[in-house]
């Protein structure tokens, strides 16, 4: 899992803070309070997100309860990885 | 139409003629018909002329009767003709049939209030060599610019930024506060240019050089009533509005070459393009741009106007590749760092009409910030509503009425909509509530400035320093009216009459008229009731009732789509091979970017690899792709490479 949240948190910074590191934040954070990701962002690591782990996200899936944190996204990541093993 | 420069020599040095020449040689392709110099000792004037009114005897600089009064004018005064007879009555002789001379005769009937009896556009300059006095003036929302800079011992003018540049004098560096405020509104505050040792005279304002001091001063605001009348008939109101519109159409028609019309296919231009075919019976030619996008073409409406309005249409075709071709020359002439490309098919509309013979255009600018047009007001109006009642289930599904021709945004989920629109608290007390979303989204894009940048800019807020500027009874006016100021007032004449208007029209000689911006039109729009503009969520309420009878009812009724173009596709291919031009390459290279020190290699490199693999990024990358690739380009050549002539930076 902490490989995971590595893999993610790289890519937020990388695609959403364009390698910006003096804007630290937790793995608890809210993405969308701490304006880290913006509307159209979260459309971008769903895309993220299904490319990397062949999960499927539906639409009513991408709601802030399931993506706004490194740690809530890695719950959800997670469940799908093992509903579907 | 015209371009006009000036000098006036402060310690009292002869005004050199070859420096005049240079600096209204660069401004050839705004007047390409005829051009003049005149200058007498410590002052002198320029003009580039674009031949509309009295073709025969219009030369400028212009004196009167005694040499004592001296003008260079770019622009038109459209109720000359009544001017005249006034004048005429009280004495005063003409010796040609120009409305640059009525400025002039107006000049020494009233002095600087002479412009208070002027409906038109302008920028001119009037040397009162009795007094020893310049005068410049600009017209009220900013149509026609006119750009200044005091160096220690000059004082210089021009129509453009690159006049005033071809002066020793001027220095070339760029303004990072003024760069900071495009970075968060679009445009910069007015009197800043992108170019620190350059000032804009701001729209409405007049300004006096007399005896080496330089004063500015007001002498036109849009003012929105406290109370506007609230029980007004809308009929009568209707009424009232199509007989203005109809009469600043008239007005706008008055040329000695013809006039042809923009038709966007939104319900503007075919307002106007209407109201010009019942002013007069001659054919109306009329002219638009076309896109691949189906999210951006509008030919079908377009066509629909024109079936119905009867005119001869022609239109160019607008491709990414031509933007991306294009674009440094449409920089050269915006002279401003720039978030969207919408400038650039303009830039080819505007070749278009020249290719076809045309000097004068009619538009229909204006119309969205004074008859509420704009999606920005809708969306205010919605997030207030909310705010309201802020657990309400049902009022944030009005969010999905907002922008319905953005795709993108249309995809968002219901939540994270919501949390782009959401109002915190203390936003309901803000004087920028209607634009805090837009705003904070586009500041954004500070990030990636340099770490130098940044240091720099740490203490400064653009939103303070608007604050600064408002007018003292606008925390007293309706929220609508707020929101509609801060578009009049500002992106208005600072990006849509410039970027997308004045700067891209002269570019191929082409004057742009809008009866929305007769000022007897404004006036009377800001003194309506707000739900007049927008009646609950319909826009431009008002204008749709009085000209039922005249446009197509699909023109009428369709949503509002604003005139948007293709951004980051114009630069990187969709396929994932690449930027599509050089220049783009080499001015977003990390050694280039490190070399001008204003954007972080890294942080643009990464966004550089994002458009290049592309996927459709967000608006806001969107931005930042085009903002920074337009400021490289105004460093390029203007600042590093400048050479007075289009097309010659080092890339």
């Amino acid at each position: 899992m902490e490989r995971f949240e590595h893999q993610l948190r790289k890519f937020i910074v990388e695609n959403f803070l364009f390698g910006d590191e003096t804007m630290p934040f937790s793995n608890e954070d809210s993405l969308l309070d701490r304006g880290l990701i913006d509307s159209t962002g979260v459309l971008e690591l769903v895309a993220f997100l299904q490319q990397n782990f062949a999960i499927t996200i539906a639409d009513d899936e991408i709601v802030p309860d399931n993506l706004d944190s490194i740690l809530g996204i890695s719950d959800f990541v997670g469940q799908k990885l093992q509903a579907r093993a | 139409m015209c371009g006009i420069a000036g000098i006036l020599n402060l310690d009292g040095a002869p005004a050199e003629a070859s420096l005049l020449r240079g600096m209204i040689q660069v401004l050839r392709h705004r007047g390409p018909d005829d051009n003049g110099v005149y200058a007498d000792a410590a002052v002198g004037l320029a003009h580039a002329r674009l031949s509309i009114v009295d073709l025969s005897s219009g030369h400028q600089p212009m004196k009167n009767a005694d040499g004592s009064l001296w003008i260079t004018f770019n622009g038109e005064i459209f109720n000359h003709v009544e001017l005249r007879e006034t004048l005429a009555r009280k004495g005063h002789v003409f010796a040609t049939t120009s409305d640059t001379e009525v400025i002039l005769h107006m000049y020494a009937e009233a002095g600087e209030d002479c412009v208070r009896h002027f409906n038109g556009q302008w920028a001119f300059a009037i040397w009162d060599a009795r007094k020893r006095k310049l005068f410049l003036s600009r017209d009220r929302l900013g149509i026609r610019p006119l750009f200044y800079a005091r160096t220690a011992r000059t004082f210089v003018f021009g129509s453009e930024i690159k006049s005033l540049l071809m002066h020793p004098g001027v220095e070339r560096r760029l303004d990072l506060v003024a760069l900071s405020q495009i970075f968060t509104f679009w445009w910069c505050l007015p009197p800043r240019s992108i170019f620190q040792d350059v000032l804009a005279l701001p729209p409405g304002h007049s300004l006096t050089v007399e005896r080496g001091d330089i004063a500015v001063r007001r002498h036109w605001q849009i003012e929105f009533g406290i109370e506007p009348n609230g029980h007004a008939d809308v009929g009568a109101c209707a009424e009232q509005l199509r007989g203005l519109l109809l009469d600043a159409t008239r007005l706008r028609l008055r040329a000695d070459v013809p006039v042809a019309a923009h038709l966007s296919g939104g319900l503007d231009s075919a307002v106007v393009a209407a109201f010009t075919r019942k002013v007069n019976d001659t054919p109306l030619k009329t002219f638009s741009i076309t896109f691949e996008d189906p999210e951006l073409d509008e030919s079908v409406f377009q066509n629909e106007a024109v079936r119905r309005l009867g005119t001869e249409h022609q239109a160019v075709h607008c491709s990414t590749e031509d933007i991306g071709r294009e674009f440094p020359d449409v920089i050269w002439h915006t002279e401003t760092p720039i978030l969207r490309t919408a400038p650039a098919p303009l830039f080819r509309l505007s070749r278009l009409v020249r290719e076809h013979g045309y000097k004068v255009v009619l538009t229909g600018e204006g119309s969205d910030e004074i008859l509420g047009g704009y999606d920005i007001y809708k969306e205010a109006k919605i997030r207030r509503f909310w705010a309201a009642q802020p657990d309400s289930k049902l009022r944030p599904l009005l969010l999905r009425k907002l922008y319905p021709y953005m795709r993108d945004l249309q995809r968002q989920p219901d939540a994270y909509l919501k949390a782009f629109f959401r109002v915190r608290p203390q936003d309901l007390a803000s004087p920028f509530f209607s634009h805090l979303p837009r705003w904070e989204l586009t500041g954004k894009l500070q990030m990636f400035f340099s770490r130098d940048v940044r240091a720099a800019l740490r203490s400064y807020d653009p939103c303070a320093e608007l604050e600064q500027q408002l007018p003292k009874d606008y925390a007293r006016w309706d929220p609508f009216c707020q929101a509609q100021y801060l578009e009049a007032a500002y992106l208005l004449p600072a990006y849509i009459l410039s970027s997308q208007g004045d700067r891209v029209a002269m570019a191929h000689a082409v004057e742009g008229r809008s009866p929305f911006l007769d000022h007897r039109v404004v006036e009377f729009a800001a003194q309506l009731p707000p739900h007049l503009k927008m009646k609950v969520l319909d826009e431009k309420h008002l204008l749709k009732r009085c000209t039922t009878d005249l446009v197509p009812a699909s023109v009428r009724r369709r949503p509002k789509q604003p005139y948007r173009a293709p951004g980051v596709s114009s630069f990187f291919r969709a396929d994932g091979s690449g930027a599509r031009e050089a220049y783009v390459e080499e001015l977003l290279s990390p050694q280039r970017l490190q070399r001008d020190g204003v954007f972080d290699p890294v942080a643009v490199e990464k966004l550089v690899a994002k458009a290049k693999r592309g996927h459709t990024i967000g608006v806001k990358d969107d931005m930042a792709v085009v903002g920074i690739l337009s400021t490289q380009l105004v460093l390029d050549r203007f600042i590093e490479n400048f050479s007075g002539r289009a097309g010659h930076g080092a890339v």
